[in-house]
């Protein structure tokens, strides 16, 4: 298991190289890439700011309990931070297992946990100059009440909710 | 007692600045020095509550601080 907070781009065929063992059957990879409009708006592209101390200690906290949940040491995730132009992956998560359902759910919870938990925040630069930081216009920064355990349990309820859209069959 | 705020994102632009050493009575919570830094200008745009964190792991509000703790006020996250 691995994770990292970079300011380089990240080698996706790295990852899967890392993550491959002869126990396992099944390896998926996740990218999570700048796309060029947002809510209608065009995207030049956009700056990742994070609290990195705190970003590399929930990201390796997120990456341990997967493997611990889906009992395999072979998950990668690395988030990258700083100036990003389209098309390059802000996240790139490996994980590989001996069955495809867990490979698949492992990848899907670290990216669920990352977006949820990560001191992460993304500016957008637009195509008319103009820049925003994303989901803290006056109303989502008012409505952001949450208290640390009722983000927790928001966290639990959203694993709830996952859980029962990508059920993980009973033959493994 | 010090204890050493940063401020992040949206956070930081209003209020002009990423970190604040604010002088707190022994014995203060979390939320007392959320209070202070909403009196400062441009702190109105800090949620009264807002998710914190104290020595790089989320705390409640009601956390009281210890001097010397670093406190982060946590905006909405985006990260993926």
């Amino acid at each position: 298991m691995r994770s990292g907070i970079t300011t380089a781009p990240i080698d996706s065929a790295a990852l899967l190289r890392e993550v491959a063992a002869p126990h396992n059957g099944a390896t998926v990879l996740f990218e999570g890439v700048v796309r060029e409009q947002n809510e209608g708006r065009s995207v030049n592209g956009i700056e990742y700011a994070a609290y990195r101390p705190m970003a590399e200690r929930e990201l390796t906290r997120i990456v341990q309990e997967c493997c611990a949940q889906f009992d395999t040491a072979d998950l990668i995730a690395v988030h990258r931070i700083g100036r990003l132009d389209i098309g390059e992956a802000s996240v790139v998560i490996a994980a590989a297992h001996p069955h495809r359902a867990q490979a698949y759910e492992a990848s899907r919870y670290m990216i669920e946990q990352i977006k949820l938990r990560l001191p992460i925040w993304k500016r957008e630069e637009y195509a008319d100059g103009t820049r925003e930081w994303v989901g803290q216009g006056r109303e989502s920064g008012i409505g952001n009440r949450e208290s640390a355990p009722a983000a927790r349990s928001a966290y639990a309820s959203r694993n709830e909710e996952y859980d029962s859209l990508f059920p993980i069959p009973d033959s493994r | 007692m010090i204890v050493t705020a940063l401020l992040f994102a949206s956070y930081a632009d209003a209020l002009g600045t990423a970190t604040v050493e604010l002088a707190l009575n022994s014995g203060a919570t979390i939320a007392d020095a959320i209070g202070a830094l909403r009196a400062l200008p441009g702190g109105s745009v800090l949620p009264s509550s807002p998710l914190v964190a104290v020595n790089l792991a989320y705390a409640d509000t009601a956390q009281l601080l210890q001097a010397g703790d670093e406190l982060a006020v946590i905006p909405p996250v985006a990260g993926g």
